[in-house]
């Protein structure tokens, strides 16, 4: 379906986040902010040191990364019409109050009680510093170059944290990355029967083909002097693409109460720590090294431990496991990737897939529910923030004076589809108390526990026996506050000398 | 078994009252998406038999879609359907209604044409009575008596295993038999209710096997005229499908927040589309002809539970209007409406394309039931664009999704086996 390049990914035009994570750079700050005078913040933008995604050797040891959101645009005076043609949700915002019901981020998650992004305090931009910590100041201050504080008026300045590769309840974080295929060498199928974990370069960029085998929709320009250097569109020949190369990010800053969360799996344990640690393991789905609950499978997957920097730790899938005894289904890592396929059993032949697709295949109260995930992936560059806590301080009871350091997720995803893919998984499968035929759960970190109507309890979480009873844990308390938000656009690096160029003109 | 069937009422809404009706659907609900069943104009909770109801005046923003044809769209009235699936007959329960809720009626149909201070409102709604071309429900034979009764009996069940932790050291045969022992208790005491099955009625019965019968019958019959004809039937519908517009624009941003704000409120969400047959006598056939299958289908080969491979849909309908020139497609379904678009595009595209192919504007489809759909980008925004606010909403059981319904139906089947061997058991306590 795709056509075959043989030729090498030109890597110059995409910022450099959707391919690293910068994981050497162990310092990182998040600048979030207000356009202050237009003309300055386009000069700044114009002539800002942006990383590419290109691999340098010796690997830097800085990188700046800028993305922006709708009203960002708006601010830099881009033509309403440009703006227009950029998806839904991204118009819209986070804080959209349909949106903000189908995220979750109602009641205490709700944006009127954020730090930032909530009503009257939603950034125009988000300027992203990382480097080692040498030169990481200095970088800082000189990316910003003399203008800065004319140009923009900082809402926040967000800064993270190295807790060495775990997140705050102290569990590898960043196993599961999807491998995108940025050489288009796969075509994407139609049917795919086998979990793979690589995904189509449109998943992730716009400009290029999805797993549908189809471009996202985005801003296409006339040929004109001023989108002259953008990229020109592979499905709309004579146009422009100011979409390609570029990417939806999403930015959720998450605060994790991690006493709370020890607590409560000590206190469910009856006291006893290693118990503690299995029923935390249950809750996210892996142990707190990273290893999951399921075998590492022989069979390879494609896109996994193929090649170096791929991780072992992400070889399994849950088909072994289709009661959920070993992995339970509401776990946190099985919720945000099933790991399934565009079919429920590996249909042999046409006839069997037409069994099944007619709805004559499996029987089971559990089958067939979850949608393929192929469609449904991100790629995930969230960094910690706050105060580490240790397991042993955290199980500890909490001292007399209530210091609970605040730590947490700058959760940071990127995605060509905000829709399908960051507000599906976070809606129809991380908050849904009927995800998988599940009832009166809600993801066990992530939960808001907040009821439904004729849903009064979303607070359990279960431990399905293969064999036996299920064995459950009631009234999850929310360990997980939304604190700020926002959707943005990360786009190529010509589309953003773009925005630095266009200024009030019509495209 | 007592079969469900429904009701739709269609009337042209007097255009200067317009304005007056909505604020009236307005004031039935609690907010926006979220009714309130005991409203004082419809009070649905008092109906007992009563899955689903809506109410929605069809508001089509597409009409001028047809101008890719060179046709001019025809100023259709704005009408408003009044519609809903129950147990038992379409009869009985319009009578009901009047019963009930004559007063709220009568307020809400006044703003309709032809209706006046002294009109007969069963008589009225009869007359206005709007048949689908093709339904599906289900689980045939699942009432909402059933439903309450059996997701009592889930509750009970589980806080009995709550509070008996001895059970989890039993084996799965030892737990059946303790969990029946206790049901059967609580039966035995009247605490819990479990009704059985009232008759099939007669009437429907012989209608069913006629219907059974009579169709594949009627195909036999037809079948040397439709072989004569297949050869340009295919010749035509290919020249059809490389040549008909697409129309798929993005919608308004403003259209689909208004959309969302009536969405989400629930496990479960109401989808409501418009949409134009496309002009020529190839394509209404062709949609008469499918969706005959599909309500064939539906009514006597579809497992229960499942239509195809999605099983969140509780109650779905086509209906023509205005002759066959227009069409409605109403569901209920568990989800969002994302999920939804993504079981229709990946489960279910051969049947969206195959029902909704026929639509003026629809993304191209190849030989009926392929593409369409699965252009993705496009069909995202077809949808939502033949989308409609639906003003009320109804759902008798608010809290619970389709597969939960067959949970609670498979534990009270297990329940009713005096006897299971371990593995038998074992499946069934895992549906605890």
């Amino acid at each position: 379906m795709a056509g075959v390049t043989m030729s090498e990914f030109d890597y110059t035009d995409v910022q450099g986040l959707v391919r690293f994570g910068y994981k050497k750079m162990t310092k990182a700050s998040y600048a979030l902010l207000r356009v202050k005078d237009a003309a300055l913040a386009r000069a700044w933008l114009r002539s800002a040191p942006v990383t590419s995604a290109v691999e340098v050797k010796p690997s830097p040891t800085t990188a700046l990364q800028v993305a922006l959101t709708a009203p960002g645009l708006e601010a830099l005076a881009v033509a309403a019409s440009v703006i227009a043609e950029f998806s839904h949700e991204f118009r819209g915002g986070m804080t959209e109050e349909s949106r903000s019901r189908q995220l979750g981020d109602v009641e205490a998650n709700a944006p009127e009680h954020w730090s930032w992004g909530g009503p009257a305090r939603v950034p125009h931009l988000v300027v992203m510093f990382f480097g080692e910590p040498g030169p990481f100041e200095t970088f800082v201050q000189t990316s910003k170059g003399p203008s800065w504080n004319d140009a923009f008026d900082t809402l926040a300045c967000l800064d993270a944290s190295d807790f060495g590769g775990v997140e705050a309840f102290g569990f590898a974080d960043g196993i599961s990355q999807p491998e995108i295929d940025w050489n288009q060498r796969l075509t994407v199928p139609r049917t795919q029967l086998d979990y793979s974990n690589i995904v189509a370069l449109g998943e992730f960029l716009l400009g290029y083909r999805s797993e549908y085998g189809k471009y996202t929709d985005r801003p296409l320009l006339d040929d004109s002097a001023a989108s002259a250097d953008l990229p020109a569109a592979e499905d709309a020949p004579g146009k422009k693409d100011l979409g390609r190369n570029g990417t939806y990010l999403v930015f959720r800053q998450l605060q994790q109460d991690v006493r709370m969360f020890w607590q409560f799996a000590l206190q469910q344990s009856g006291g006893d720590i290693p118990q503690a640690e299995k029923l935390a393991s249950a809750m996210v789905g892996r142990m707190r090294s990273g290893d999951p609950l399921e075998p590492i499978q022989e069979q390879e997957i494609p896109g996994i431990h193929t090649t170096p920097g791929q991780k072992e730790q992400n070889r399994f899938t849950f088909d072994q496991d289709p009661a959920g005894s070993r992995c339970p289904f509401g776990a946190h890592v099985r919720r945000a990737n099933p790991r399934n396929t565009d079919f429920p059993d590996r249909p042999r032949n046409v006839l069997t897939k037409l069994i099944t697709m007619l709805g004559f295949g499996p029987k089971g109260l559990h089958d067939d529910l979850i949608s393929s995930v192929r469609f449904h992936r991100i790629v995930r560059r969230g960094r910690e923030y706050g105060t580490k806590l240790d397991l042993e301080q955290a199980l500890a009871p909490a001292p007399a004076r209530n210091l609970n350091p605040e730590s947490g997720l700058h959760f940071i995803c990127l995605n060509a589809n905000i829709l399908r893919q960051f507000e599906f998984l976070q809606n129809a499968w991380l908050n849904s108390t009927k995800f998988s035929g599940l009832t009166g759960e809600s993801d066990p970190l992530l939960g808001n526990r907040v009821a439904l109507p004729g849903c009064p309890v979303t607070s359990d979480f279960t431990m399905q026996n293969s064999g036996g009873l299920r064995r459950w844990v009631s009234g999850l308390p929310q360990f997980i506050k939304v604190r700020g938000g926002a959707y943005f656009f990360m786009p190529g690096i010509k589309a953003l000398r773009y925005f630095g160029q266009t200024g009030s003109s019509t495209p | 078994m007592t079969p469900q069937s429904s009701f739709m009422v269609l009337a042209p809404i007097v255009p200067s009252r317009e304005k007056e009706l909505r604020a009236l659907l307005a004031s039935m609900n609690e907010g926006p998406g979220r009714v309130n069943a005991t409203n004082a104009l419809i009070p649905f909770a008092k109906f007992e038999n009563l899955h689903f109801a809506r109410l929605i005046i069809l508001d089509d923003k597409t009409t001028g879609d047809v101008r890719v044809y060179g046709l001019h769209p025809k100023p259709y009235p704005l009408y408003l359907a009044f519609l809903g699936d129950m147990d038992g007959d379409e009869n009985s329960f319009l009578e009901d209604l009047v019963k009930v809720a004559a007063n709220g009626l009568r307020k809400i149909f006044s703003c309709c044409e032809k209706f006046g201070a002294d009109t007969d409102i069963l008589n009225w709604m009869k007359e206005r009575r709007k048949p689908s071309i093709a339904n599906y429900v289900n689980t045939r034979g699942r009432t909402v008596r059933r439903i309450r009764e059996e997701a009592t009996l889930y509750e009970v069940v589980e806080s009995y295993i709550q509070k008996n932790s001895s059970l989890w050291n039993l084996a799965p045969r030892e737990v059946h038999a303790k969990l029946k022992q206790f049901v059967d208790a609580e039966k035995a005491s009247g605490r819990l209710t479990l009704s059985p099955a009232r008759p099939t009625p007669f009437g429907w019965w012989i209608r069913n096997l006629l219907h059974l019968l009579g169709v594949p019958l009627l195909v036999l019959v037809l079948s040397p005229l439709l072989i004569v004809i297949a050869p340009f039937y295919i010749v035509r519908l290919r020249m059809l499908e490389k040549t008909d517009p697409e129309v798929c624009p993005t919608v308004d941003q403003g259209y689909g927040e208004e959309l969302s704000g009536g969405e989400d409120h629930y496990v479960s969400n109401q989808f409501s589309a418009m949409g134009r047959v496309k002009p020529g006598l190839l394509r209404l056939l062709t949609a008469i002809g499918v969706l005959g299958a599909v309500d064939y289908a539906a009514r006597h080969i579809v497992r229960p539970g499942r239509l195809g491979r999605i099983r969140t849909i509780h109650f779905a309908r086509w209906v023509f209007l205005d002759g066959t020139k227009r069409m409605i497609f109403c569901s209920n379904y568990d989800g969002s409406v994302e999920t939804y678009r993504d079981d229709f595009i990946n489960k279910t595209g051969f049947g969206i394309n195959a029902t909704f192919g026929g639509a003026v504007g629809f993304p191209r489809t190849n030989w009926i039931v392929l593409d369409g759909c699965q252009d993705e980008p496009k069909y995202v925004e077809y949808h939502r664009r033949h989308t409609m606010p639906t003003q009320v909403w109804y759902k008798a059981y608010p809290g619970l999704t389709a597969v939960d319904l067959e949970r609670n139906e498979r534990i009270r089947k297990g329940l009713e086996i005096s006897s299971l061997n371990n593995q038998e058991a074992s499946e069934w306590l895992a549906l605890l």
